[in-house]
This record gives structure tokens, C-alpha cells and sequence, in this order.
């Protein structure tokens, strides 16, 4: 961590040369508390966003399911379905700008009011603090779902026929099958999708930088999209760079948990 | 009747493909759709069906991209960065892989060790002091510091030395048998029987680099070296807001991955499912 007492200048950020001495070093800072406070905020703060990482998933998984069937034109829809992962976050992020406009003439907000038949009342997703931070997690859904569909289908072409023939013997109906044989057998996958796409939620600074800035206020402020601002906006990348050592330490535990996962599945065995 | 339930299940099954079908397909049709109209349409006739199908085509947004950027150079710029990124990350991570997998050599478990360890740490971990050393190294501004730090890495070679792994070592034994240096073993022989694992490291690569906008944000400040996803975002806050002549620009970015994508699907699609299988 030799940065932590060093500035330095961005072209792209426009800093001016600033004084040293933001750093790790001085323990007894209350800044050093605050960070970590700040970085403790940042996790309960991140928990608001597992029912919707977890909407990723079901889609994830609904659309994998649905590709897993002797059905005729499913590579067609695989396709368009992977589609947007080559799709450039940044080029993805302000295209979805233009979506979440305001007003009726946006599509999103055209395209509730249809669905609620007129009742939906127009918002502006990307200045709404309620609002904003769903609002980009949801265009990462929409590039990411295939990604994890791909991995997810993988999964399920690994699971043996014969369980679900055997399964069929004892009478296992559709439900029964899916919740004995399908999620059993896709346990380890569920684990990978999930740790991946938490870590990515973490890693949100693309979306963030175009759509929001990190509002309104806070509001959608991601660990690194605080870090790379506080280095290069505020000059302070003693403090940006603790922060990624929180984000470094956030990514650990949840990659620890995994393992820890996976090692009692083994030895479950 | 279990024939009339059976393509009632198949119907409810299409239905939910189409419909997750046009949702996922939308954003793509508006953007299209938009970037052949005249901006003043975009924005108000971009929530209704109708909008998909502009009564009156125009390219000149294509040509106001061309005018009010200089596309051409980011396009080279992006296409060089990536190109190099997969070449040489191909060359250097799957002989790193095979020297793990197969030759014996003090410190080898200690590399492995590290490998696995740097599997865990994410690019955006290390990117600010990372910014600080090629700063002080003068290499901003470059297509070096664009290339460099992206051309190792763990990930590709841990997926390399899984794949040498399995591997029969007879191949490689009948090789040298036939009088065969280890160079020559591993080009003819090695190497074109782990196509898939180059496959999957090159569109892997491709696909995060090519997207890639922290870093390449961080470290050029002008046009000279930038690539395309940090010249979308800088071109949409450089007024006046023209949502056709963005869009213009979105489509020209997208269209050469596309192509790739549709010509080499199968490709893409198994390399991302390796991705989840080994990691």
C-alpha cells in the first residue's frame, strides 16, 4: 500500500497537486474510523440490493430452465438472450439513460403505464433516490442474464438423465423433480452465480459513473465508484485506495463463504 | 386430453420465450430504431411501438458521429488494445499454465499457490495504486498501460492448467519419442489439443476487455489512445444532447462484436459456460 501517502494527478479526474498525508499510517485519525464506518454502511447498505440481485437470478434460472426442453427455435432464443453480454457496459449505461427517461415518453415508464393500464405514474428512475440505485442494477440484469443463463444451462446439461428418470419412477411430478433432482444437482452452480454476480454488484462503477454520478446524494453509490471518486475527484487516494481494501476484503469474505459452501457439500457426500 | 395438456404446456413455454424475448430485444430495437432517426424523434417516440418504425429514414446521424468525433480512431485504438491483450495473454497464459501443469521446478507449488490466490482479487481491487505506479512509470497515455496489465492473468492461466492437466501425458511422451523438443512438442502437439481452452480464454478475454472503461478512463486523457466505451460516455456528456447521433454511435460500436458474436456463437456461449465449470 506504498499509496497511501501519495496523491497523484488524473488527466480525465482534472486534479491539482494536494498535500500527503491521507493514509493508513495515522491509526489514530478519526478519518480512519469514519472510512471504516463507511465501509460497514456500505454492506448493510448493499443488502437492500439482494431481493433484486436475487430477481437476476430467478430470471437467470427461469430462462435456463425454459432452454432445457426439447423445444424446436431454443438456440434462436439463446442467442438473443446472450446477446446484450457483448454489449459494452458503457454503450449499455447510456442507452438505458435514454429508456429511463422522464416522463410518459419514456419507454420504461411507457411500457408500465402499459402494463399497469394506465395507472403507473411516470418517474424520473434516475434522480429519485428510491429509485436510482434499482434503476442501474436492473440495466445490469439486462446485460448480465444471459451471462449467468449460459452458465446456469451448463449446469443443468450436467445433471444425469438417469435422476430424473428415476425420479419419475417414484412419481415425482414436474415441481417434485425440479426441487429433488434439478436444484440439488445444480446446487454448486446456484453457488458460483450468486458469488459472482455479489461481487459484481460490488464492482458497479460503469453504470454508476454514466447513469447517476453516484445520486442523488448517495444513493447509488457503489464501493468502488466512492473509492475512484475519493482518488481522483478529492484527490485523496490515500482514501481510495482503503476503500478498496474494504471492497478487497468484502470480495474475500463472500469468496471465502463459497468455499465454505462447496466444502460441505463435499464432505456432505 | 394428455395431448391437448402437453401442447398446452409447449404454448405457455413459447409464450414465456417470446415475451422474455421482446423485453431483452427492446433496448436494442430502440436503439437501432433511434439511431436512424432524425433527433428531434428520439426521445418522444421512443416509449411507443410505433417508434420501432421510422416513417422516414435518415443516415445523417451516422455521418454526424463521423464529423463530431473521430470514431475511426477510437475504433483502431480499441481494436488494437484488444488485440494485443488476447494475443499475447494467450501466448504467456497458456505457457505459464503448461509449466505449472507439466515441468518440475523449485517454487512451482508456491507459483500455483499464487495463482489461485490472485483468482480472488478483482481488477478494480488494485486499480488505484495500480494507477499511482504507471503513473510514476510515465506510462499514461499509452497503449502500453493498456495492454500490460491485462496480458497475465490468473484466471487464464488457471484455466490452461486444468486443461493441460487432463490431458494424457503419451501424447507428449510419443512426441519426444519421435525426436521432438519441447518446443515443437508443445506447438503441434500440446497446443492443438486444447483448442477449446484457447477458444474460451480469447472470447473471455475479449468480452471483459472490450467493455473494459475504469481503467482506460483512469489513465488517457485525450483522444490519442482512447477506446471506444470511455469515447461513448465523454461524447454523450459533450453537448448539445443529439440522442440520434449518440445512438449512431452506440450501433457503429456494437456492429463489429456483434457480427463476431453471431459468427462465432457457439464459441462465445462455451467459453463463458467453461468460465462457470472450472472457476
Amino acid at each position: 500500500m506504498t499509496t497511501g501517502t501519495q496523491d497523484t494527478r488524473s488527466a480525465s479526474w482534472r486534479l491539482d497537486h494536494s498535500a500527503a498525508g491521507d493514509s493508513f499510517v495515522h491509526r489514530r485519525d478519526p478519518r480512519l474510523r469514519i472510512l471504516l464506518g463507511v465501509g460497514f454502511a456500505l454492506v448493510v447498505v448493499s443488502l437492500h440490493r439482494l431481493p433484486l440481485l436475487l430477481l437476476g437470478l430467478g430470471l437467470a434460472l427461469g430462462l435456463a430452465l425454459l432452454l432445457n426442453q426439447p423445444l424446436r427455435g431454443l438456440p434462436l432464443f439463446r442467442t438473443l438472450f446472450f446477446m446484450p453480454v457483448v454489449f459494452p457496459m458503457s454503450l449499455v449505461a447510456v442507452v438505458w439513460v435514454l429508456l429511463y427517461a422522464p416522463g410518459e415518453a419514456g419507454p420504461v415508464n411507457a411500457f408500465l403505464g402499459w402494463l399497469s393500464l394506465g395507472s403507473w405514474s411516470p418517474r424520473d428512475f434516475l434522480h429519485e433516490p428510491a429509485w436510482a440505485l434499482p434503476a442501474i442494477m436492473l440495466t445490469s440484469i439486462w446485460q448480465g442474464v444471459g451471462f449467468q443463463m449460459v452458465i446456469l444451462l451448463a449446469g443443468l446439461q450436467a445433471i444425469p438423465a438417469e435422476r430424473y428418470e428415476s425420479a419419475a419412477i417414484d412419481g415425482a411430478g414436474g415441481w417434485g423433480r425440479f426441487l429433488h433432482v434439478t436444484l440439488p444437482g445444480l446446487r454448486n452452480t446456484l453457488i458460483f452465480v450468486v458469488v459472482i454476480t455479489s461481487i459484481l454488484a460490488f464492482r458497479l462503477f460503469d453504470q454508476v459513473r454514466i447513469m447517476t454520478q453516484g445520486g442523488p446524494g448517495e444513493a447509488s453509490t457503489t464501493v468502488i465508484y466512492a473509492a475512484v471518486r475519493a482518488a481522483f475527484e478529492r484527490q485523496q487516494v490515500a482514501r481510495g485506495a482503503a476503500m478498496t481494501v474494504v471492497f478487497f476484503l468484502i470480495v474475500l469474505a463472500v469468496t471465502l463463504l463459497q468455499r465454505r459452501l462447496l466444502r460441505q457439500e463435499r464432505e456432505g457426500r | 386430453m394428455r395431448g391437448a395438456a402437453r401442447s398446452l404446456r409447449i404454448a405457455v413455454r413459447y409464450t414465456l420465450l417470446l415475451a422474455a424475448a421482446a423485453l431483452m430485444l427492446a433496448p436494442v430495437a430502440i436503439m437501432v430504431a433511434g439511431a436512424f432517426k432524425p433527433d428531434a424523434l428520439v426521445l418522444p417516440e421512443a416509449g411507443t411501438l410505433r417508434g420501432l418504425f421510422p416513417e422516414r429514414v435518415t443516415a445523417s446521424n451516422f455521418a454526424d458521429v463521423l464529423a463530431r468525433t473521430r470514431f475511426g480512431l477510437f475504433l483502431s485504438n480499441s481494436l488494437l488494445v484488444n488485440t494485443a491483450i488476447v494475443a499475447l495473454g494467450l501466448v504467456v497464459n497458456s505457457l505459464a499454465g503448461y509449466a505449472l501443469a507439466r515441468l518440475r521446478w523449485r517454487g512451482r507449488g508456491v507459483i500455483l499457490a499464487g495463482v489461485l490466490a490472485l483468482l480472488v482479487i478483482p481488477f478494480e481491487a488494485i486499480a488505484v495504486p495500480l494507477f499511482w505506479q504507471v503513473t510514476l512509470l510515465g506510462w499514461r497515455d499509452t497503449y502500453l498501460v493498456q495492454i500490460l496489465p491485462f496480458t497475465a492473468n490468473a484466471f487464464a492461466i488457471y484455466l490452461f492448467y486444468t486443461f493441460f492437466l487432463e490431458l494424457p501425458r503419451e501424447l507428449e511422451e510419443a512426441a519426444r519419442v519421435d525426436g521432438a523438443g519441447p518446443w515443437r512438442t508443445y506447438l503441434a502437439v500440446v497446443v492443438p489439443n486444447v483448442r477449446p481452452a484457447f477458444a474460451s480464454v480469447a472470447v473471455l478475454t475479449f468480452l471483459t476487455q472490450w467493455g473494459a472503461f475504469l481503467w482506460p478512463l483512469m489513465v488517457t486523457s485525450g483522444p490519442a489512445v482512447r477506446p471506444l466505451p470511455v469515447a461513448i460516455a465523454t461524447f454523450f456528456t459533450q453537448p448539445p444532447l443529439q440522442w440520434g447521433d449518440i445512438l449512431a454511435f452506440g450501433v457503429m460500436m456494437v456492429a463489429p462484436i456483434l457480427v463476431l458474436f453471431l459468427l462465432f456463437q457457439g464459441w462465445f456461449v462455451r467459453g463463458v459456460a467453461a468460465s462457470g465449470i472450472k472457476g
